[in-house]
C-alpha cells in the first residue's frame, strides 16, 4: 500500500469517525426536543430576562434532559475523526510532496479539518448540538463529495503553484472557510432562536395567496413544539456574540487571502488584480462580510438582520469555491477534474 | 467635544438622543445638507455594499473584455438578439462599466464623508479626558461592588494605579481620570482602546489610499508581450513587442532600452502524467551603462529589470524552416512560433510564403507539429511526449493570395483560405506531407521545397511597469492592519466611585465595552479584587 493510499483510508476513517459523531449528536439533539416537548408548554419563559446571572446560561439548568453517553460518544468519534484527518492530509501531503492544499481533494480535506477542529475548540466545554449537526452534517457531506468526486492523485504541482504561497494563501483561505462554516451555524441557530425569543413564526400569520403551503409547514413554526429545545440554547445575543467573533476571525483571514492572493498573482500571472472569476467571487464574499460588520452596528439592521448577511456571504463562500472552481473557466482552474 | 457620527451608526459610547433630522425648509442648501447627511449614513453605505457585491457578480458570469477578447466576439455571435443589448449596458466590460463606477465612486464618497468626520472626533477624543463617571451605576452591562477599610481618595488612587498599570512598557492600559465629587466621594474614571477606533479609521483611510494607487498605476503602467526564439533577442521598445498596452499618462520615454536575448530554454514534465514541471528561460540581459548579465526567468519568479518586470507566461516550438519556390530561390527562412494545443505539445502553426519570384502563387502551408511522433495507424501520427524526442511536421499546403494586402489585420497564426486553394491529390484528398527534422520534401502541385532545419523553442515573455506598485502593498498591508486592529482591540470604560458610608468606604463600580465583549465583566473584577484586596466582592453581569 503506498503512502497515497494510506491517505486516502485515513480520510474514510475518518467520515466514518463523523458519521458517528454526527449519529450521536443528533441522538443527543433528539433527546433535548424530547423533553423540552415534554416540558411544553408548562413553562415557557419566552424573552425573560432578569438580574439572574446570563453567563452560565439557561441551559445548565437543562443539563439532565442530555443524553451524557451521546454526548461522550460524540466527543470522542468528534477527536478521533479530527485526529484521523490530520494524519490523512499529512500523508497526503507525504505522498506529494509538497503541501497538501494544490486541488479541490485537498482543499476540502484541510478546509474540513479546520472546521471540525474549531468547533471541538468551540465546545470544549459546552456541547451545543444544533451546531455540531450542522458542522458535522457538511463536514461528512464534503468528505464523501470530496472521495467520491474531487479525488486526484496526489502528484506534484504545475509551475504555477510552485510557491510558498500555495501554503500561506491557500492556507489561509481554507481556515477562513472552515471557520466561516461554523459561525453560519452558530448564525442559523440564532435566528432561529430569536424567532423564539420573540413569539415571532411567519410560518403563524397566513400568507394570503399560497396559504395551503403555509398550512403544511405550520409544525416548523419556530415558535412551535417541534422547536421548544431552542429554550435550551445560549440566548441570540450570546450566539450573536459568538457568530461575531468567528466571522471577525474568519473575515480578517479572508482579508489576507484576498491581499497574498494579490500578492501571488503579481509574482506569477504579472498582475496583482484582474477580475479573475475567484477573484470575483472572493471580492463579492469579501464584500458580503463588510457589509455584515456594516450591518451589525447600524440601528435596525443589527442582530437578525445582520445574520441574513450571513447566511449571503457563506453561500457566496460556498459558491466561490464550487461553482467557480467546476464550471468557470479561469486561471483558478485547479481542481484537477 | 464635536458630536458627529454617522446616522444610524448605533454606538454604546455615544448615547446622545437621535438629533431629528430637520425637515429642510431652508431651500437649495438644506436640501444638499440633507442629501449628504443620507449619502454618509450607516443605511446608505450598507445598501451600497449590497448594490456593490452584486454588480460584481455579472463579470464572472459573462465573457470580459479586458481578459478575453475573442470570447466576447463569440458570444456576441452566438446571441445575436440578448447580445448587443448587454453590449451596450456594459455587460462585457463590468469592471469599467458606468454603473460599476458609479456604485463604488459613491461608496468612497460615503466613507470619506463619515470618515473624515469621525477622524476628527477621534483626534480631540484622544486628547481629552474619559468621560465622567456617571450618578448611576445600574444600567451598564458590567457592575461589581465591595467595601474597604480605607479613605474613599486611597481606593480610588489605588483604583487608578490599577488601571494604568501598562500591558506593554510605556503604554498604560487605561487613560485614568480621578475627581472629587463630593466631600467624602471620589471616583475614578478610565477608558481603555483608542487603538480601536483608530485601527478602524485607519483601514478606511487606507481604503482610500488603496484605490488612489490603482488608479495611479492604471495611469502609468504599461505592459508589453512578445514571443522570443531561441537564439534571438529583443529589445524594450514598444515596435518590438507583439502586443502593448499603456495608460493614458505613459510616455515611451519611461522604457528603459535594455535589450535580452534568450540563451536556452529547459522544461521538464512528469514522464506519467506529463503535467510540466518546471519551466526556466535562461537569457542574456544588457542594459545600457551595465554589463551584459546571464539570468533565469521562472514560473513564479520574474526577472527585474530597472523597475519592470518580466514574466515567463508561455513556452513552445518553432521549427525552423526554409522554403524555396518553384525557381528555386530562396522564398522564406526562419523559425514559425507554433502554438501547443494540448499536454503533449502537438502544436499548430501557419507558414505563410507570400514572397515567392515572378508571376507565382504565394503559398500557405498549415500544420500540426509532433514533438515526439508516435505513428497509429498508415496515415495518423500523433504526439506522445512533450520534449522533442522524434520531431514531425504534419502539413497540408496551399496556394493562391494569402491577402496579406487587404489592409485588413490577420492573425499570423491563422491562414485566410478565402482566395486560396488547397493541394489535393488525384482523389481529390487534401495531400499530407509528413516532414521529420533534417529532411527537405517537394511542396505539392510543384510549388517548391520546404526543409524542416531545425526546432528552436520560443518563450512568451510578458513585460510590465507599474510605478504604483509599492504604494498598493503599502495600503493594503495598512488595511489589514488596521481591520485586525478594530475587530481585535477591546474598547472599555470602567468607572469605579467609592463613598464613606457608616465609617466605612462603599465601593461601587461599572463597565462598558463597546461592542458585545466578553472580556469585560472577568476585567472589572480583577480591577475591583486588586484594588480591595482581602476584600469580599460581589459581581453581575446584565445582558
Amino acid at each position: 500500500m503506498t503512502t497515497g493510499d494510506l491517505s486516502t483510508l485515513l480520510v474514510w476513517a475518518a467520515a466514518t469517525s463523523f458519521t458517528v459523531a454526527l449519529i450521536a449528536y443528533a441522538i443527543d439533539l433528539a433527546r433535548i426536543v424530547d423533553q423540552a416537548q415534554s416540558r411544553e408548554p408548562a413553562a415557557v419563559p419566552v424573552g425573560a430576562r432578569g438580574p439572574v446571572s446570563a453567563v452560565a446560561g439557561s441551559a445548565d439548568e437543562a443539563a439532565p434532559s442530555r443524553s451524557l453517553r451521546a454526548e461522550g460518544i460524540a466527543r470522542s468519534t468528534h477527536y478521533l475523526g479530527v485526529a484521523l484527518l490530520f494524519g490523512g492530509i499529512v500523508l497526503r501531503g507525504v505522498a506529494a510532496g509538497r503541501w497538501p492544499t494544490a486541488n479541490m481533494y485537498e482543499f476540502t480535506l484541510v478546509g474540513v479539518f479546520v472546521a471540525t477542529l474549531v468547533l471541538a475548540i468551540m465546545q470544549r466545554r459546552r456541547i451545543i448540538p444544533f451546531i455540531s449537526v450542522i458542522v458535522l452534517g457538511m463536514a461528512v457531506l464534503s468528505l464523501a463529495l470530496a472521495l467520491l468526486v474531487f479525488y486526484v492523485q496526489a502528484e506534484a504541482v504545475q509551475p504555477a503553484l510552485q510557491s510558498y504561497w500555495l501554503v500561506i494563501h491557500v492556507g489561509v483561505a481554507i481556515t477562513a472557510t472552515g471557520i466561516f462554516t461554523v459561525a453560519f451555524a452558530a448564525s442559523v441557530l440564532q435566528v432561529l432562536r430569536d424567532g423564539r425569543e420573540n413569539d415571532h413564526s411567519h410560518l403563524v400569520a397566513p400568507w394570503s395567496r399560497a396559504d395551503g403551503l403555509r398550512r403544511s409547514l405550520e409544525g416548523w413554526a419556530v415558535t412551535g413544539r417541534r422547536f421548544a429545545w431552542l429554550e435550551q440554547v445560549p440566548d441570540a445575543r450570546r450566539l450573536e456574540a459568538m457568530a461575531f467573533r468567528l466571522n471577525a476571525v474568519g473575515f480578517v483571514l479572508w482579508t489576507f487571502t484576498l491581499i497574498g492572493g494579490a500578492i501571488w498573482a503579481e509574482h506569477a500571472w504579472g498582475r496583482y488584480w484582474g477580475w479573475d472569476p475567484k477573484e470575483i467571487g472572493t471580492f463579492v464574499a469579501w464584500v458580503v462580510y463588510a457589509a455584515y460588520l456594516h450591518a451589525r452596528t447600524t440601528r435596525g439592521w443589527n442582530g437578525r438582520r445582520a445574520a441574513y448577511f450571513v447566511f449571503v456571504g457563506y453561500a457566496v463562500v460556498l459558491a466561490n469555491f464550487t461553482v467557480i472552481n467546476l464550471f468557470v473557466t479561469g486561471k483558478h482552474s485547479y481542481s484537477g477534474i | 467635544m464635536v458630536r458627529y457620527r454617522p446616522e444610524g451608526l448605533e454606538d454604546t459610547f455615544q448615547e446622545a438622543p437621535e438629533a431629528p433630522v430637520a425637515v429642510p425648509s431652508i431651500g437649495f442648501v438644506g436640501w444638499l445638507r440633507w442629501m449628504w447627511r443620507q449619502l454618509t449614513s450607516m443605511r446608505v453605505a450598507l445598501l451600497l455594499l449590497m448594490l456593490l457585491a452584486v454588480a460584481a457578480v455579472p463579470g464572472a458570469m459573462f465573457p470580459q473584455r479586458a481578459q478575453d477578447e475573442t470570447k466576447v466576439a463569440q458570444y456576441l455571435v452566438d446571441h445575436a438578439t440578448a447580445g448587443p443589448w448587454l453590449d451596450r449596458l456594459g455587460f462585457f466590460d463590468v469592471y469599467a462599466s458606468v454603473w460599476f463606477s458609479a456604485i463604488y465612486i459613491l461608496l468612497f464618497v460615503s466613507l470619506v464623508g463619515c470618515i473624515l468626520p469621525r477622524t476628527k472626533v477621534h483626534l480631540t477624543a484622544v486628547r481629552g479626558r474619559p468621560p465622567r463617571t456617571p450618578r448611576r451605576f445600574t444600567r451598564f452591562p458590567a457592575q461589581g461592588e465591595g467595601v474597604s477599610d480605607d479613605e474613599p481618595e486611597a481606593v480610588v488612587r489605588t483604583a487608578a494605579t490599577v488601571l494604568r498599570r501598562p500591558w506593554l512598557p510605556l503604554w498604560p492600559r487605561y487613560r485614568v481620570d480621578v475627581r472629587e465629587e463630593s466631600s467624602g466621594t471620589w471616583s475614578v474614571s478610565a477608558e481603555r482602546g483608542y487603538l480601536r477606533e483608530t485601527g478602524n479609521l485607519l483601514f478606511h483611510l487606507a481604503l482610500v489610499g488603496l484605490l488612489v494607487s490603482v488608479a495611479t498605476g492604471q495611469l502609468l503602467h504599461y505592459r508589453g508581450q512578445a514571443i522570443v526564439v531561441q537564439g534571438d533577442g529583443f529589445a524594450n521598445a514598444v515596435v518590438d513587442y507583439d502586443t502593448f498596452e499603456q495608460g493614458t499618462a505613459f510616455r515611451p520615454s519611461s522604457l528603459i532600452p535594455f535589450t535580452m536575448q534568450l540563451d536556452d530554454f529547459e522544461s521538464s514534465f512528469d514522464p506519467v502524467t506529463l503535467n510540466p514541471r518546471d519551466f526556466t528561460a535562461h537569457v542574456t540581459l544588457d542594459v545600457p551603462g551595465e554589463d551584459p548579465a546571464k539570468k533565469t526567468i521562472k514560473v513564479n519568479h520574474p526577472l527585474d529589470v530597472g523597475g519592470a518586470k518580466v514574466y515567463l507566461q508561455g513556452n513552445g516550438y518553432a521549427p525552423d524552416i526554409e522554403v524555396h519556390d518553384a525557381e528555386g530561390n530562396l522564398a522564406t527562412d526562419g523559425p514559425v512560433p507554433f502554438i501547443p494545443q494540448n499536454q503533449q505539445y502537438t502544436s499548430r502553426g501557419v507558414i505563410k510564403v507570400p514572397d515567392v519570384s515572378g508571376d507565382q502563387d504565394q503559398i500557405g502551408v498549415v500544420g500540426y507539429l509532433l514533438p515526439t511522433a508516435q505513428q497509429v495507424d498508415a496515415s495518423t501520427w500523433q504526439s506522445i511526449y512533450p520534449q522533442p524526442g522524434n520531431p514531425l511536421l504534419v502539413l497540408t499546403v496551399w496556394h493562391g493570395n494569402l491577402g496579406l494586402d487587404t489592409g485588413v489585420p490577420q492573425n499570423v497564426y491563422e491562414l485566410d483560405e478565402s482566395r486560396m486553394t488547397q493541394s489535393v491529390d488525384d482523389n481529390g484528398a487534401p495531400i499530407t506531407l509528413y516532414v521529420k527534422q533534417g529532411e527537405t520534401v517537394d511542396l505539392p502541385d510543384g510549388l517548391g521545397t520546404l526543409t524542416f532545419k531545425g526546432l528552436p523553442r520560443y518563450v512568451a515573455l510578458d513585460l510590465r511597469h507599474d510605478p504604483a506598485l509599492g504604494f498598493v502593498l503599502v495600503f493594503a498591508i495598512l488595511a489589514f492592519v488596521g481591520l485586525a486592529t478594530s475587530l481585535f482591540a477591546p474598547r472599555r470604560r470602567i468607572w469605579l466611585r467609592a463613598t464613606a458610608q457608616d465609617g466605612r468606604t462603599v465601593v461601587t463600580a461599572a463597565g462598558l465595552a463597546r461592542g458585545d465583549d466578553v472580556g469585560l465583566q472577568p476585567e472589572l473584577d480583577r480591577i475591583l479584587a486588586a484594588t480591595l484586596p482581602d476584600q469580599p466582592i460581589s459581581t453581575q453581569e446584565t445582558p
